[in-house]
């Protein structure tokens, strides 16, 4: 039946179409349960359609692997080009198990617009497969922007009293960015005689004029999305307004896409650009691994504090790609999928308590290690991995972005580093508020432990988390032949006088 | 080297790893029992497996190589793997054997604890990762098994995490270590810059074609790199090992049940960073400068860290800042080249201290968990095993002629004396007053508990305060007036037995082969011609005999018989005598009762400083500036500008459209050209 169509597109359509069924199909919130066992078959089939780009993945080759070609719009020589390499095949799998994640994680919390709900996540998970595997400029403009629009409506519908504004705040963001990189792709298209093949565009010479200007059209739209100092501030409004599945998708995923826009486009495409602005990238990279790390101290509500955390460890990402050296990428992005795990786990820890107690703030808990060990012992071990211990996947990015900064600048890694520290602080002292001490209040002495469904769900990312943390080879393995191409690819100057 | 050996290596770490598993995710199904049964077994397998290697070893079979490839990127390759030779066998051999002898001994101190499985499974758990630290044959397994020790000592110093004050303990002694891992993690990082690898075999063979090499971290001041890669090494050893200034977290650290603070806090965990330093020593001996620091910063510990035992009235933390002095005698040890002297010192100093902190702990339990010594008194006719034992302990610490404490002790002394490195004077002489004060703290609190009146008996005075850190809400009990101790159980004595042993002979026996015998053989490296510290010393070593009717006429003995005199005077002869003197010293004795200020400073400046730093920058950058004025304002303005387009035209339909013109106005712009 599924003869000719390829493994990317059904990653990509398998859950819109589940999406779209539950739209149909399951509007009855009185027939929620089945509205669920839907979902969840649709996201474990989404999971399950990607599991081949793994166990048939080619790690000797730094070719787009997976690849599908056909016309879309001949008139603009627009195609329907998908493919993955070593560095964004991992994304696909790390999306497509996140949905099933956060569809279990919405199971019983979310009561109302149940189809709704799960539909807008699995038709954002076909959507974000679509953004790491696109290879037409358009076809990827299209689902970066698609993509923005469930999580508009999750934070929309299903957020806290202030979405309005966190949704805004997020929109007047996205649409400078957003407009910039129109800009750039419509530029790039004319540039390279009509065509809209990104990997045609890596190949385009450019003068440096036309590479700092594309360069600076593309950071804004990538830099609002990892997202950077200074344009992260909608990022702790938009995760403390999000549902616990949107802020986990927000962390896990849709942070990744901007800091993958900086290797598939900016990187490749003007890499004279790069290395001259290189040195912004790394310090706004630093600032943001030590501002932030300060600020997310001081930070009283539990969501805020891991949004601004995500900001600092997304902050190792850009730094590792803009020291270019193979420890730098290939710690950026092993650092993307770790914090993908660890971040989405720890919102999903605030959401098991904001699910019994609604409130957020660290303040109103104290001693929940009492009343929920087994929970506790969870989010110690997701609290380690977010501090960068060793044996947790948080070690391993942060380790090799040291290290390879190391190399190219002493004092940067010594910035860097502090985050040993100031990443220990405010995740300890955060986990020491809330989880030790003696029972703080009524409240907290009533709270049930997980249950069976919550334990699956943090147990399936424990796993992850120690996997990955204890042998990441196969990780890294996978993306040696794309990253050293990229490097290859980008110590060759593109200019034209 | 068979297939045989290698997993006899492998089962080491790993028999104490799967009972730390089974105690930790099955606890409630296996029960008390289970949990310590399986425990124990995995421990003792670790320790047989270890004295069979150790015997290997000594028949000179060494290994080094990998078990499995854990991550490659570039021309990085990092691997577990392990490297087996004289000192890592005696590490292994140290920790295993103190380990069980803890678990032993946990049966009996936590039997009432409600966080049993849990503690033996923490404890296995801190087995296994303190030997893989000992056994690794490369920087990145090191540096996993050094994070992974103070995880499991976060863990169990926050052990009774209802307690704020163990919850606050444990998250000072995860950021301090933190503190020195920032520095050891920056120094393994120059290493791959400039070795291009992390394996200790490739990086000492080729370290002296580097020694001469310099970097210049700031432009124009080229340092050389070797001093530079030293000193951040043991920037990580001055945390782990609580060396001034990052010895903070030490004491503190009592707050965690008694078994740890004997296991990681005493006898393994903190010596983590001499073992590093001994390990290093092909790096270490190229740089004088490195070694001149490390041998003040270990002489600052020593001599000052005791001053503070003399003022302590809890009797774990007595113990405790004799064991941070300790490391410091060991530092000095490291830092005058006698490296196999730092680890003969650990090795006797693991079996003493181990004793006196679980001999403390009896008497805990005896005193139904008051820790107060000036509530104590008396007690040895009601405990005479553990007044036996723990009295072994004292004599050894203080440096006995004949007991182990005395052979490694006074090899520092005279290693010392015999270095010509910058801050040797200072040194020599820190260590040399070490004595007089080891010897006064150590039977201060000797005195206090085994002899004179037997103050338990009227009420519990000061009980709640600075000294007794009570622990009874965790074991139920509740005590008006303390009834007479009673000796502990066999599982609790046993132990104190089994370490008194060692305590004893390991000196007589062991300084030989250990220290002149070339017992580590090419393990750890000295540079005789520049640091002629051990060759001294073993031009004037005849044998243990000789060494300790020399030691009789020496003056390191006779300053710790005049401390063990001061103290009998104080505090059987003339007990009102200390508290005149409290108040005469004034100044004086509110400095050493602050602990010199630095739990002050620390808590006011650094994390103080960060928290105000923190919430300014929030303030005023995230909200204010960047929300208030970029964000906002430009929503404001939009908001105008969308205004005054209303104001022409209506409807959004033309708002898009608008948005539209401005874009393709903007395309055409930029294409016509």
């Amino acid at each position: 039946m599924l003869e000719g169509i390829g493994i990317l597109s059904l990653t990509i359509w398998v859950p819109i179409v589940a999406g779209v069924l539950l739209l149909v199909l399951g509007s009855d919130d009185r027939r929620a349960d089945g509205t669920r066992a839907l979902a969840l078959i649709g996201a474990l089939l989404g999971f399950a359609v990607a599991i081949p780009l793994w166990t048939g993945f080619d790690k000797t080759t730094s070719a787009m692997q997976f690849v599908e070609r056909t016309a879309w719009i001949p008139a603009f020589n627009i195609h329907y080009h998908l493919g993955v390499d070593g560095i964004s095949m991992p994304f696909v799998l790390l999306n497509s198990f996140t949905t099933v994640l956060v569809v279990l994680a919405g199971w019983v919390v979310i009561r109302e617009k149940v189809a709704q709900y799960m539909a807008a996540f699995l038709i954002q998970s076909g959507l974000l497969n679509g953004v790491f595997a696109a290879l037409d400029g358009v076809l990827f403009y299209v689902f970066f922007e698609a993509m923005l629009i469930p999580l508009y409506l999750i934070i929309g519908v299903w957020g806290g009293p202030n979405r309005v504004y966190a949704a805004i705040k997020f929109f007047l963001y996205t649409l400078l960015g957003s407009l910039l990189m129109l800009v750039a792709v419509l530029y790039l298209y004319f540039e390279s005689g009509g065509s809209f093949d990104i990997l045609a565009w890596h190949r385009l010479p450019l003068s440096m004029a036309a590479q700092v200007l594309l360069f600076v059209a593309f950071f804004f739209a990538f830099a609002v999305k990892v997202p950077m100092w200074p344009v992260h501030t909608w990022l702790p409004d938009a995760h403390t307004e999000a549902p616990t599945g949107g802020s986990v998708v927000l962390a896990a995923i849709t942070l990744k896409v901007g800091a993958y826009g900086f290797v598939r486009f900016v990187l490749p495409i003007v890499p004279d650009a790069a290395h001259e602005l290189a040195w912004l990238m790394v310090t706004l990279s630093l600032v943001a691994i030590v501002y932030i790390g300060l600020v997310a101290l001081v930070q009283s509500d539990m969501k805020r504090l891991i949004a601004y955390s995500s900001i600092a460890h997304m902050g190792f990402v850009t730094l590792g790609f803009f020291i270019f050296n193979p420890l730098g990428i290939e710690g950026g992005l092993v650092q993307m999928v770790s914090h993908g795990f660890v971040s989405g786990a720890l919102f999903l820890c605030v959401g098991v308590l904001y699910d019994r107690l609604h409130s957020r703030q660290i303040a109103d808990y104290g001693g929940v290690v009492n009343t929920m060990p087994k929970f506790a012992a969870f989010m110690m071990l997701f609290a380690m991995a977010n501090a960068g211990l060793p044996g947790t996947s948080g070690f391993i990015g942060e380790f090799m972005v040291i290290l390879g900064t190391v190399e190219v600048n002493f004092w940067w890694a010594l910035a860097a580093g502090l985050t040993l520290i100031f990443g220990a602080a405010y995740t300890l002292w955060m986990y020491k508020r809330v989880i030790f001490g003696p029972v703080a209040n009524p409240q907290v002495a009533a709270l049930k432990d997980i249950d069976g469904r919550e334990f699956l769900i943090l147990a399936l990312l424990a796993v992850c988390v120690l996997a990955l943390g204890v042998y990441p080879l196969p990780l890294t393995e996978v993306m040696h032949a794309s990253v050293n191409h990229l490097l290859e690819h980008v110590s060759h100057s593109k200019l034209v006088y | 080297m068979g297939m045989d050996m290698k997993t006899l290596y492998l089962i080491v770490p790993l028999a104490p790893l799967a009972g730390a598993i089974i105690a930790g995710l099955f606890g409630r199904t296996i029960g008390r029992a289970g949990a310590h049964t399986v425990t124990i077994a995995g421990v003792a397998t670790a320790f047989i497996a270890s004295i069979l290697i150790f015997q290997d070893v000594l028949a000179g079979n060494t290994f080094n190589g990998p078990v499995y490839t854990w991550l490659t990127s570039g021309d990085l390759r990092l691997e577990i793997g392990f490297l087996i030779d004289p000192l890592t066998a005696l590490m292994m051999l140290v920790v295993t054997f103190v380990s069980l002898c803890v678990h032993v001994y946990t049966i009996g101190y936590m039997a009432d604890d409600p966080g049993y499985q849990r503690f033996f499974s923490y404890i296995a758990l801190f087995t296994f990762a303190m030997l893989m630290l000992v056994m690794s044959n490369n920087f990145l397994q090191l540096f996993f098994g050094w994070e992974a020790v103070g995880l499991v000592s976060y863990l169990l110093i926050g052990f009774w995490y209802t307690r704020e004050s163990a919850i606050y303990a444990n998250l000072k002694a995860f950021l301090v270590n933190r503190v020195g891992d920032l520095g050891f993690l920056l120094g393994i990082g120059l290493i791959w810059v400039h070795f291009g690898t992390l394996d200790y075999a490739e990086v000492f063979q080729k370290a002296p074609q580097l020694a001469q090499q310099s970097i210049s971290l700031i432009q124009g001041h080229p340092w050389e790199l070797m001093t530079v890669v030293c000193i951040l090494l043991f920037i990580g050893a001055m945390g782990k090992s609580a060396q001034f200034p990052l010895h903070v977290w030490l004491p503190d650290s009592m707050e965690g049940p008694t078994p740890i603070s004997a296991l990681i806090h005493a006898a393994t965990m903190v010596t983590a960073g001499i073992f590093m330093v001994a390990r290093m020593s092909p790096l270490f001996e190229l740089s004088d400068t490195a070694l001149s620091f490390v041998l003040v910063i270990g002489a600052i510990t020593a001599l000052f860290m005791g001053f503070l035992g003399m003022v302590q009235n809890d009797i774990k933390r007595v113990v405790a800042y004799s064991t941070l002095s300790q490391l410091g005698y060991m530092t000095v040890a490291l830092g005058v080249s006698a490296y196999s002297v730092a680890i003969f010192h650990l090795m006797t100093h693991a079996f003493f201290k181990a004793l006196l902190f679980l001999a403390a702990g009896s008497v805990i339990i005896g005193m139904h968990h008051d820790q107060d010594i000036r509530n104590m008194g008396g007690l040895r006719k009601y405990m005479p095993i553990t007044w036996l034992t723990l009295l072994i302990g004292s004599l050894a610490l203080i440096g006995t002629p004949g007991l182990s404490g005395f052979f490694s002790k006074d090899s520092i002394i005279l290693a010392t004396y015999a270095a010509d490195l910058p801050g040797a004077g200072f040194a020599a002489f820190a260590v040399t007053a070490g004595v007089f004060v080891t010897a006064f703290y150590s039977f201060r609190m000797y005195f206090l508990v085994f002899h004179g009146p037997e103050r338990f008996r009227n009420a519990h005075v000061g009980h709640d305060q600075e000294g007794g850190k009570d622990d009874d809400a965790h074991h139920g009990r509740h005590h008006g007036g303390h009834s007479p101790p009673r000796e502990s159980p066999w599982v609790v004595t046993v132990p104190l037995i089994l370490l008194a042993i060692p305590s004893i002979y390991a000196g007589w026996a062991y300084i030989e082969p250990m220290l002149f015998g070339g017992f580590f053989g090419a393990a750890i490296f000295v540079n005789h011609a520049a640091h002629p510290a051990m060759q001294h010393l073993a031009e004037h070593f005849h044998g243990a005999g000789a060494m300790v009717l020399h030691g009789l006429v020496s003056l390191p003995f006779w300053l710790a018989v005049a401390g063990v005199a001061t103290a009998w005077y104080l505090y059987l002869v003339r007990r009102d005598l200390p508290e005149k003197i409290r108040r005469k010293a004034g100044i004086l004795y509110t400095i050493l009762e602050r602990k010199y200020g630095f739990d002050a400073f620390n808590d006011w400046f650094f994390a103080g400083g960060a928290r105000l730093l923190g919430g300014r920058l929030w303030r005023w950058g995230d909200v204010f500036a960047i929300d208030g004025v970029l964000v906002n304002g430009t929503a404001r303005a939009v908001g105008r500008l969308a205004a005054v387009v209303r104001s022409l035209q209506t409807g959004y339909i033309y708002h898009y459209a608008f948005a539209m013109i401005i874009g393709v106005a903007l395309l055409v712009t930029w294409f016509v050209d």
